[in-house]
């Protein structure tokens, strides 16, 4: 943890509410994006960043100063996110799915027909977000942080409070499950 | 080299393969594993697909707006957990005294009293339905496991040490509000997380199915279900309680 954050903490433990305020400054977008690709929709997502810094602040006594307090928030994210996630299935709720205006399919430069290229990035896109609802919670926790937030193995198992190689396994099953939903598109999209 | 699994294709991906010059090599020379490999990169470039929206300027600044108000009120009690109970203690002592005063000196309250009281009621109502759907989630999970070795628990038991704190302002707010019932529930629930809390990091599969009859036999998760149940009948859900 460095420095400026190690301080912050500090503060923050011992009732410094603009220290927390510095901390939720620092974290509130990267735990947007991570409660984001967790529930697929962007009210769901901000709720779940605003459990997650009222359970983080409930919590700090607990932290332990020498982990990192990045990971450790985005443990408490992750555990908000799959709270939601598994509440909603086992209401029998499908996740929404949320269109986004800055897709990256659909804004890059192409040379094919705009009408088709669209058609197929819309498609794939939805196509993903279904394949991502098949995943079970846990490998939609380990399979984002790996995937989207570069993190390597051993710290996706940190972050969910699990051994490396459950981690790893939960990934393998994610990446297996997206494959045979995705191959038959992927492979005829190029 | 042997061929890889499609394991080892995924961690050669992600740049967290052993041996990647061999594997690399050996992708170069195999058409075999090379299509495996191929779809395994199609399928997680694909994912790209699904992009996050930037939430619009000003975000921390509302969500610091709405997080504010109820920091410094939970201030105190949260960092000082040794004083925890005799502040709740102090504070239900002059909540008493008042309300003993206010009948003994004070015609009976008019109907704005009840009034204000309603929603505050609804409010810990929808709390508590939402801690008892996460502490069944919970306990289902655990009681499902299946596991032929030892089984590591640290995650249940971090989610157990959350839910605990909460169940205890739950419980006493249901007692000192005369719901038995609640209160009754959700000691019981108390003792099986502080049980789960407290329990070793991996248990092993015996320890598991003891812990699958203690739960069969409180009925833990029936009780929790029918509270629930009726909890979600008498309130609409409503989030952000913030």
């Amino acid at each position: 943890m460095e420095l400026a954050e190690r301080a912050l903490v500090a503060k923050a433990r011992s009732g410094n509410a603009e220290a927390f305020h510095a901390l939720v400054d620092r974290h509130s977008r990267g735990l947007f994006r991570l409660a984001f690709r967790m529930t697929g929709n962007q009210p769901d997502a901000e709720d779940v960043v605003q459990e997650s810094f009222l359970r983080a602040y409930r919590q700090l006594h607990k932290f332990d100063e020498r982990a990192s307090f990045g990971t450790w928030l985005y443990r408490i994210a992750v555990n908000c996110a799959l709270d939601l996630v598994r509440s909603r299935k086992r209401r029998g709720e499908q996740q929404p799915v949320e269109e986004s205006a800055d897709d990256p399919v659909r804004s890059a430069p192409s040379r094919e027909p705009a009408p088709d290229r669209l058609a197929m990035s819309g498609q794939l896109r939805e196509r993903v977000a279904e394949a991502m609802n098949e995943l079970s919670a846990a490998e939609r926790a380990a399979f984002v942080l790996r995937h989207f937030d570069g993190m390597r193995i051993e710290e996706v198992s940190r972050v969910l409070g699990c051994q490396p190689g459950a981690a790893k396994h939960s990934i393998f099953r994610a990446v297996q499950k997206l494959r045979r939903a995705l191959e038959p598109m992927v492979g005829t999209a190029r | 080299m042997n061929h890889p699994t499609e394991e080892q294709l995924i961690l050669h991906y992600y740049s967290e393969a052993e041996g990647r010059f061999q594997l690399e090599q050996h992708l170069s020379g195999c058409d075999t594993c090379r299509t495996v490999y191929e779809s395994v990169q199609r399928t997680l470039d694909g994912m790209d697909a699904l992009s996050v929206p930037d939430p619009e300027p000003g975000y921390e600044a509302r969500l610091w707006a709405r997080l504010e108000p109820v920091l410094p009120t939970r201030h105190r009690f949260f960092f000082a957990p040794a004083w925890r109970w005799a502040a709740v203690s102090a504070a239900f002592a002059s909540l008493l005294m008042v309300a003993f005063l206010a009948g003994r000196y004070s015609r009976p309250a008019p109907a704005p009293v009840a009034l204000s009281a309603q929603p505050r009621e609804q409010a810990l109502q929808i709390a508590i339905g939402d801690h008892l759907e996460r502490s069944q989630v919970m306990l289902t999970e655990l009681a499902n496991a299946s596991a032929a070795g030892p089984l590591d628990i640290s995650f249940e038991q971090e989610r157990a040490a959350d839910l605990l704190d909460e169940n205890r302002l739950y419980r006493q707010s249901a007692s000192s509000a005369g719901d038995t019932i609640v209160a009754g529930v959700l000691d019981d629930l108390e003792r099986i997380l502080l049980e789960i809390e407290h329990a070793p990091a991996r248990i092993s599969p015996a320890d598991l199915d003891e812990l699958r009859l203690r739960l069969r036999a409180e009925g833990i998760l029936f009780k929790l279900r029918v509270l629930d149940s009726n909890g979600q009948n008498q309130t609409e859900p409503n989030r952000k309680p913030l």
